[in-house]
Formats: structure tokens, C-alpha cells, sequence
């Protein structure tokens, strides 16, 4: 019984998931100039080996963690405040829920190309506000300066997540007994009291999941950078996932493609392991 | 309370209705200086361009969004046949092993897309399905099956098996207490999973970036990213585009949004 339910699930998994995925693993060991080669050299870790002493590898994995780190705490900190609203009962509620699913609904292209045009250093929109309100005498290339390039592209990222993330913490919030509030309320604890030691504790396990789900969508950004900057400029904003892309599709190095794809997925096989663990302490059934 | 869920909501709006005015602005306001937020008269001509013109972008963009209409469908109808049956088996049924392919499935949906990029361009270019609605299909699913039986097994676990139960005393069979008891008592998390499926495969890039090259499969986000590097001076025509592609998601989030939360306390922290 378990066997023929399963069946079409794990067929799916292995044959279009696990399959491919062992496949990369063997090709990041060859030297593969064309996706269509069939004779390629075995170079045994030379691919790694390759990728890990390039400086420029390391500058995209700063680079990647940078992003990763920002837009997550950003997304944590934005979030939790958002959820509070969420959860205090509003008039118009319906409305402002609805409201808020929209960023997170918006396509990740159509959220790059919206926020590319906001940035653009002849008509867009900030550049507009900005020198509007005297706080900017001339236009700027936000786009134009990796640094600020960059920044521009996790606040991109924040306006379409932290809703998401606002969600999640909400599904965790409306968890919380509602006896405990009214304990507190009888014990006149103010509101700050109140958040510091109910809210905040029994919200932990919910933070914490979040924070591993978002930190391995971040480290894997790549829809957002492709749409808003294509990695530049010099590289600005080139993230990890993005090189591994050009380096196998555009620059036809499908072997060191493979290899960084793989170190990708190390990282996020590390992180998965904690998300797991933390699933399993939060008294999952399933697990 | 209010002032501040108001502002919020004005704050959220505000690139959106910034995109929104700019596809309707005629496009000296939008190169104006100081800019003109409020357009001098509504200027539809982009979207009659994106909608009924012919060749170039029009057709283009047409094509995709029957592309994308037919891939996510019939991804989200995949995703939830073969998510139901799995949930239940998880959720259900004892059998060896069960755990550490729950892991499995749960860890897959971790997994960087570009981890199988190379090799499944390989074997879709073996099956000649390189460039064709099918192809995506097939691996669209594999990004949305572990997701969809991952909030659908959660669910489930929140029927009571006494319902289960009284109905197969009555004489059903176990797919048909499937069927007739717990489809119908996990609803939200139904919905939900669709909504998720739905935004997911509507949203999915980097395989229709490299999968699809023409009109026959190419996708809506890839159409959209073409645009937008080819009419660069024009970001009305990428803004009318992009709202009109935003659509269908927007208002599957909107109708759908009540089952939200309840679908995320499914997928992760199960409240």
C-alpha cells in the first residue's frame, strides 16, 4: 500500500531530482567543454582545486554572504514588526493582509525589473524622491557602483520577502496560548514585558526556522540578480549561484560549473541538517 | 495600531503603484524633470501594444502567457496527485524506511536548482523535450512535488484517524476514507498547497531560462527579463508588461490568502 503511494513521488524525486544531482557530481570531476561533449577528460579534484584558489571565487562567496546576511536580518527584524501588525485585530484586516501577500506574490523578475527601474540612474524613481526633497543635488547610477549595486539589490529582496517571512512568524505567533496573555494583562506586565518574556521565548523555535529557510534561498539568489544587475557592475553583485551559472552556460565550463554548484550544495546540506535538527526538537509528529 | 498599519500598507504599495503609474504615464512624463508622478493623461498604448499588436513583443508575450498559464497548471495538477498520495503514505501509513525518505524529500526541496541544471538539460535533450511545454512540465514538478507533499503530509496529521476509522468500518476502502474523509476535512492545507504550487511554478526562472528558447514553451519570466533588457529606454513597456504578468499571481495570493498561514504552519513549524 505505502509502496504504490509512493511510488509516483519517489519516482519524480529520484529520477528527476537525485539522478541529476549524482550526475552533477560526476561531471564536476571531468572536464566538460560542451553540455553535449561525450569524450571528456577525468581531472579528479582539478575542477575543485581550480575554483577554490581563483580569488575571484572567494570574492563572490563574500560577496554572497554579504547578501545572505543583510537581506536575512533585514527580513527577520522587518518581519517580526509586521507580524505584530498582522496579528492585532484591525478593522480592515482582510484588506491589510491582502495588501501585504502582494510583494510576495509579484514574479522575482518582475520584482527585478520594478526595482531596476526604480534605481535607473536617468528617470528613476528614488533619484526623483531624492532630489524632490533636496536630499540629493544631481541623479545618481545606483545601479552603476558594485557597492551600492549590490545594496540595492538586497533591498529588492527585502521588499518582496518580508512578507513572507512576516507569515511565517504570524503562523507562529497565533500558536501562542492566549491564556498566557491574559495572565500577563492580570498581572498589569506591560506590553514590552509582555513580548520580552512570552512572546519573544515561545517564538524562538519559529525564528529559527525561518532564519535556516531564509538564509538557504538567500545563498542561492539568483532570478533577482539575473533580472536587476546580470552580476555587474565589475562583478558587484555577482553571487554565487550566478557564477556557477555563467561559468557553466555562458563561459561552457561545465565541469567547474558542476564543482561550485557542488560546493552550493555542501553548504546548503549543512545548513538543511540544522533546519532538520530544529524541526525535530519542535516536537514535528512526522519526524 | 491603525496609523501604523496604514502606513506599512502605503510603504508596501509604493514601488508597486510607482510601476503601475509609469505603464500608463505617456513617456515624456516618465523622462521628466523633476518627475511627474501623476501621468498628464492615461497613455494605454502600451498595453494595447503588449495585447493585441502584432509581432515583436505582443506576440511574444502572448505566447508566454499561454505558456506559463498551461506549465503551471498542469505542474500544480502533478504536484497535488502525486503530493496527495505521498502525504498519506507518510502521514498514514507505517513502513520501513519511512523516515529517512521523509528526509529525503524534505532535503530535496533544499537543493540549489542549479545543482541540476547541467544534467537535466542533458536528459531532456536525449528525450528531444529541450524547448517544449512538456519538458518544463516534467521539471517544474520535481521543484514542487517534495514542497506540496511536504504541507499536505502536516495537514493530514491534523484529521482525527477516528474519522478515518468510523468510515472504514462503514465499508470504505482506505483510498476511498482518502478520498471521502480527509481531502475533505484538510481543505485549507489543499488550498494552501495549490496557492504555494501555483506561485512557485508561475515564479520558476532558471529552468525556463535555459530550457526554453522559442515562442512554443518559452515562459512568462523569461519573456519578462527579454523585455526588460531589450527596451530599456522604455520602462513603461517593461512596467505594463510585469503588472500584467504580476496578475494571475496577485490575485491567486489575494483570493487564497486566508489559507496562508495556516499553510506555512503546516510546511515548517506546525502551530
Amino acid at each position: 500500500m505505502a509502496f504504490w503511494m509512493l511510488m509516483p513521488a519517489a519516482l519524480a524525486v529520484f529520477g528527476i531530482i537525485i539522478y541529476p544531482v549524482l550526475r552533477t557530481l560526476i561531471i564536476s570531476f571531468f572536464q566538460v567543454d560542451s553540455a553535449l561533449a561525450t569524450e571528456t577528460p577525468f581531472v579528479g579534484l582539478h575542477n575543485y582545486t581550480a575554483v577554490l584558489t581563483d580569488p575571484g571565487f572567494w570574492a563572490t562567496v563574500a560577496r554572497t554572504l554579504y547578501f545572505t546576511i543583510v537581506s536575512t536580518g533585514l527580513e527577520l527584524l522587518l518581519g517580526l514588526g509586521l507580524a505584530a501588525l498582522l496579528n492585532v485585530d484591525l478593522r480592515g484586516r482582510w484588506l491589510f493582509r491582502a495588501i501585504v501577500v502582494i510583494p510576495w506574490a509579484v514574479p522575482t523578475i518582475v520584482n527585478a525589473a520594478m526595482w531596476k527601474g526604480i534605481f535607473n540612474a536617468q528617470y528613476g524613481a528614488l533619484n526623483g524622491v531624492l532630489t524632490q526633497l533636496g536630499l540629493l543635488d544631481e541623479y545618481k547610477a545606483w545601479l552603476g557602483d558594485p557597492i551600492l549595486a549590490l545594496n540595492a539589490v538586497v533591498v529588492a529582496d527585502v521588499w518582496k520577502t518580508t512578507p513572507l517571512v512576516a507569515f511565517f512568524l504570524l503562523a507562529g505567533l497565533s500558536s501562542i496560548p492566549k491564556d498566557l496573555y491574559e495572565a500577563a494583562k492580570l498581572d498589569r506586565a506591560s506590553t514590552w514585558r509582555t513580548f520580552r518574556s512570552i512572546t519573544l521565548p515561545l517564538l524562538v523555535p519559529s525564528i529559527a526556522i525561518v532564519l535556516i529557510l531564509r538564509t538557504v534561498e538567500a545563498f542561492k539568489v539568483f532570478d533577482l540578480i539575473y533580472g536587476m544587475t546580470r552580476g555587474g557592475p565589475a562583478n558587484g553583485t555577482q553571487t554565487i549561484a550566478y557564477y556557477a551559472y555563467t561559468t557553466a552556460f555562458s563561459d561552457q565550463e561545465y565541469g567547474i560549473g558542476s564543482a561550485i554548484s557542488y560546493l552550493i550544495v555542501l553548504v546548503i546540506l549543512a545548513l538543511s541538517t540544522i533546519y532538520l535538527r530544529l524541526l525535530r526538537r519542535s516536537e514535528m509528529s512526522l519526524l | 495600531m491603525h496609523l501604523a498599519a496604514l502606513v506599512v500598507a502605503v510603504l508596501i504599495l509604493l514601488p508597486f503603484a510607482y510601476m503601475v503609474s509609469a505603464s500608463v504615464s505617456p513617456q515624456s512624463n516618465l523622462i521628466s524633470r523633476p518627475p511627474r508622478w501623476i501621468p498628464s493623461h492615461l497613455d494605454w498604448e502600451r498595453y494595447r501594444q503588449i495585447l493585441f499588436g502584432e509581432g515583436g513583443a505582443g506576440s511574444t508575450f502572448r505566447a508566454a502567457m499561454v505558456n506559463s498559464t498551461i506549465v503551471a497548471v498542469a505542474t500544480v495538477a502533478i504536484s497535488m496527485a502525486v503530493g496527495i498520495f505521498g502525504a498519506y503514505a507518510f502521514a498514514r501509513l507505517d513502513f520501513r524506511g519511512r523516515r529517512p525518505t521523509l528526509m529525503v524529500f524534505l532535503a530535496t526541496y533544499m537543493l540549489p536548482q542549479i545543482a541540476l541544471l547541467i544534467p537535466m538539460y542533458l536528459i531532456l535533450n536525449s528525450l528531444g523535450l529541450l524547448d517544449s511545454r512538456l519538458g518544463l512540465i516534467l521539471v517544474d514538478s520535481s521543484l514542487i512535488i517534495p514542497f506540496t507533499l511536504w504541507i499536505l503530509s502536516n495537514y493530514f496529521l491534523t484529521v482525527p484517524v477516528d474519522l478515518e476509522d468510523a468510515a472504514r468500518i462503514d465499508g470504505c476502502s482506505r483510498v476511498g476514507a482518502l478520498f471521502r474523509v480527509i481531502l475533505p476535512s484538510a481543505k485549507p492545507g489543499i488550498f494552501a498547497a495549490i496557492m504555494f504550487a501555483f506561485l512557485l511554478a508561475w515564479d520558476e526562472f532558471m529552468y525556463a531560462l535555459v530550457f526554453t528558447s522559442s515562442n512554443a514553451s518559452k515562459t512568462i519570466p523569461v519573456a519578462i527579463s527579454e523585455f526588460a533588457g531589450r527596451y530599456t529606454t522604455d520602462f513603461g513597456l517593461v512596467a505594463a508588461g510585469g503588472i500584467l504578468a504580476a496578475l494571475p499571481p496577485v490575485l491567486v495570493a489575494i483570493l487564497f490568502q486566508r489559507y496562508v498561514v495556516s499553510g506555512m504552519a503546516a510546511g515548517a513549524v506546525k502551530g
